[in-house]
């Protein structure tokens, strides 16, 4: 049951025209986690003096992570949709350097996943982004 | 000795409007990112309405279809953003700064809370946000979209900035 959810969340990142727009690439899938690589772009770049990736990036990688988390994990449904996201900034982003999320789907009720996720740029110990977020359960059998 | 103080005489509206709508383009054109996003600006006096036009790979649900949540939320961190330096850059503009070679560093994105209330349709949308607090390091914005319906918003926002140091002014 848990191998075929996974299948249908990988499609379905696969398909998501804007995330597929960002050149995000799916790692890690699995029982509500989730991990996402996004490759540095000079049209991400956000400060034009320093070539700082633009946060508003940095969210929609977030957004996807988490949402692919809520759909791998073992109670949710097949989709999902956000309800809230909180993003903190604790660092610029390297240029240059991919953007790696990573997200977790902490707790499930019946209509509401919990997650929380974070983003570092190759040095794990040292993120450049934390968030957490509520997101809907949906199609649930 | 005359009894009253001769005034300037005011510039043409059109000289304004050009020099506030110079001021705009390079403020917003600076960013590749607003570039890619296809965002612009539209500007009535120093208010400003961000226009985010319907692209097909703004999409994050096909199956509805509805815009990415994390599209919507990088529009509105870019129009809170770009509002928010317009704000303080206003001023400079009106006492006829040097603008070209004064243009100011960006705030910085502390945290950014966005609220999801209905999934964005595959059309337009526009967002507009206000400058709650803005002090000499932090800055608070609350800045919202709609699309058809100004009175339906899709996404609403609250974020904290980091306002440039003054020795960071270019």
């Amino acid at each position: 049951m848990s191998v075929d959810r996974s299948h249908i969340a990988k499609n379905f990142i696969d398909v998501l025209p804007h995330s597929r727009a960002l050149g995000m690439k799916l790692e890690v899938l699995e029982q509500g986690k989730a991990q996402i690589v996004m490759p540095y772009a000079e049209h991400l770049i956000g400060d034009p003096d320093t070539g700082v990736i633009h946060g508003g990036a940095i969210s929609a990688l977030m957004d996807t992570c988490a949402g692919a988390a809520v759909m791998s994990h073992p109670e949710a449904g097949a989709a999902t949709a956000t309800l809230d996201l909180r993003i903190d900034y604790m660092r610029s982003a390297t240029p240059g350097e991919a953007i790696v999320a990573k997200a977790e789907c902490y707790h499930v009720t019946r209509n509401v996943a919990f997650i929380r996720a974070t983003a570092h740029d190759g040095r794990e110990d040292v993120p450049v982004a934390t968030a957490t977020g509520a997101f809907t359960i949906e199609g649930k059998s | 000795m005359n009894g009253y103080v001769r005034r300037k005489t005011p510039e043409p509206v059109q000289v304004i409007k050009e020099r506030r709508d110079e001021a705009l383009k390079d403020l917003v054109a600076r960013v590749p990112y607003i570039g890619y996003m296809g965002i612009d600006f539209d500007r009535r006096g120093d208010e400003l309405t961000a226009l985010l036009p319907y692209r097909e790979d703004l999409i994050g649900n096909p199956m509805l279809p509805a815009l990415h949540g994390g599209a919507l939320s990088a529009f509105l961190e870019v129009t809170a953003l770009i509002t928010l330096s317009w704000s303080v850059f206003w001023p400079k503009l009106e006492d006829g700064d040097k603008i070209n070679s004064s243009m100011p560093r960006l705030p910085r994105t502390i945290d950014f809370t966005v609220d999801f209330l209905r999934s964005g349709l595959p059309r337009d949308a526009y967002a507009r946000a206000q400058v709650v607090r803005s002090g000499r390091r932090y800055a608070s914005v609350s800045v919202s979209a709609w699309q058809d319906n100004h009175s339906r918003p899709i996404v609403q926002a609250n974020g904290h900035f980091l306002m440039p140091a003054p020795s960071e002014a270019q």
